[in-house]
């Protein structure tokens, strides 16, 4: 997969269908992939890359790239590709200076994984068939290449790339993905044991703004976190209550045009598992208004921009869904 | 739970302006009971109510936060109550998930016309909040007066 990324890349570059690439290439260590923009042919060749760990959503950087001049290509994971139709419905991304093409995924891998694998020292992975061989300081390891998934790709909701102007690899559909399963565990518990549980995850939260930055729904020209009049703006939360609003209002904000990427839990350099805010959010979405998925189609109404006057009233929550 | 008989709860009650604020103003020219530590906050349609200002509220300390507007169907800008319910509906669960005490929060429909509405609404929220005790969930302790 590597060299056919690379290859299209680089011709799409000579034959002049666009100017600059979005794709990635490798940061400080080699799991450590990082966006990047490349303008010429040499640059990708001697710099780009396509792995496994290349799970940075790139739709984000089309905001802003494709209000530059000239044509940009971009490759996209089939997870990415529901943030590009999502912020194309929010008129956010020009279409016409993009060219996108949808790359076949079969999940990433992160080191998170790979640790809790018990693997350290990892200098190195290859994909071998349905395996990962995995060098590190102390050997070589063979691991399944599914227990090296990303946590976020093990429940992947869709293959299906949306949207793309070519394809490598095969399109993909939907899938059965059981990603409400910890937000059911948690409604299962008492409202003090869930207060315990937000507690202790988000006391960890050091306000590095990284799950704000790289979510491509938040991506408001002004944020109320850079208001100074919010008394919030660009500071560790003082208390227990900062740290509550904070993550309320940024779960808040998305609901209803958050894809579930899972880039928000990815970045978290205290490991907050934000999935589960914004996974709850979607799920009463889907039962209180009726299925819908951000980012999935260009046509459907996105539940907080919409209403019907039979909706149920706010007492069902208040009152207890179980009649509590 | 023993209910502590001298605490007075904060109460904010965001009104719209064109029902639930009225109807406030109906309960006191009929000189309905409420208690007075229920402070109104009037705003132009209850859609108005951004989830920040109910934080704020909590923050600066109310124990109880609830939200009047005009009956569905009936808002004065027609759709607002809409949207606003589907938000505080959605706003509501997620603190509820996140283990805030789920009756601290509530929306009630008043129109200008019920002033005894609002009057027992007050009185039946109040109570409910005294038995739930004061706010500590999503209390600020550097906003605390006493
Ligand atoms: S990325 Fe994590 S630590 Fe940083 S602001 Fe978000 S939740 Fe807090
Ligand atoms: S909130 Fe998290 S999962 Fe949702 S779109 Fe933003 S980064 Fe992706
Ligand atoms: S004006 Fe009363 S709810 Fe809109």
């Amino acid at each position: 997969m590597q060299d056919r990324v690379m290859e299209k890349a680089a011709a799409l570059l000579e034959s002049g269908v666009c100017t600059r690439v979005l794709g990635w290439k490798t940061g400080e260590f080699f799991y450590d992939v990082t966006p990047a923009v490349f303008t010429s042919a040499e640059e990708v060749r001697t710099q780009m890359v396509y792995n496994p760990f290349c799970g940075p959503n790139l739709s984000k950087y089309l905001i802003a790239e494709s209000r530059k001049e000239g044509k940009i290509a971009v490759f996209l994971k089939p997870c990415d590709t529901f943030s590009f139709v999502q912020l194309q419905k929010e008129h956010r991304i020009a279409r016409d200076k993009v060219y996108a093409v949808g790359v076949q995924c079969d999940g990433m891998i992160d080191m998170d994984s790979l640790k809790a694998l018990g693997l350290r020292g990892v200098t190195a992975a290859r994909e071998v068939g349905d395996n990962l061989i995995v060098s590190t300081l102390y050997g070589e390891k063979t691991v399944p290449r599914r227990e090296a998934l990303s946590l976020r790709c093990r429940v992947c909701k869709s293959k299906r790339l949306n949207d793309c102007d070519e394809i490598i690899g095969e399109q993909g559909g939907d899938l059965p993905s059981d990603r409400f399963a910890q937000v059911e565990a948690l409604e299962a518990m008492t409202p003090e044991e869930r207060f315990a549980f937000w507690r202790s995850e988000l006391s960890k939260c050091i306000r590095c703004n990284a799950c704000r930055n790289v979510c491509p729904a938040c991506s408001c020209e002004k944020c109320v976190f850079d208001n100074p009049g919010s008394g919030v703006r660009n500071k560790a939360a003082a208390d227990s209550f900062e740290e509550n609003l904070f993550h309320i209002i940024r779960a808040f904000h998305v609901a209803g045009r958050c894809t579930d990427c899972g880039e928000c839990s990815r970045v978290c350099p205290q490991g907050i598992p934000l999935h589960l805010l914004n996974r709850k959010l979607i799920k009463d979405m889907n039962q209180l208004y009726g299925p819908y998925q951000a980012g999935a189609d260009f046509d459907s109404k996105p539940p907080m921009l919409a209403f019907t006057p039979e909706d149920p009233e706010a007492s069902i929550i208040t009152n207890g869904r179980d009649g509590q | 739970m023993p209910v502590n008989e001298t605490f007075k709860p904060t109460i904010v009650a965001f009104c719209c302006n064109w029902c639930s604020y009225a109807g406030a103003d109906l309960s006191g020219t009929n000189r309905l009971q409420y208690p007075a530590n229920v402070k109104i906050i009037r705003i132009p349609c209850s859609c108005r109510l951004n989830p920040m200002f109910i934080l704020r509220a909590f923050q600066r300390g109310a124990d109880g936060v609830i939200l009047c507007g005009c009956h569905p169907g009936d808002c004065h800008y027609t759709t607002g109550n809409y949207y606003a319910r589907r938000r505080m509906t959605l706003l509501f669960s997620l603190l509820d998930y996140m283990g805030i005490e789920r009756g601290r929060t509530r929306v009630e429909w008043v129109s200008a016309a019920e002033g005894a509405k609002f009057a027992a609404t007050m009185n039946d929220f109040t109570e409910t909040i005294i038995k739930l005790g004061p706010n500590r969930r999503l209390e600020d302790l550097r906003c605390k007066t006493e």
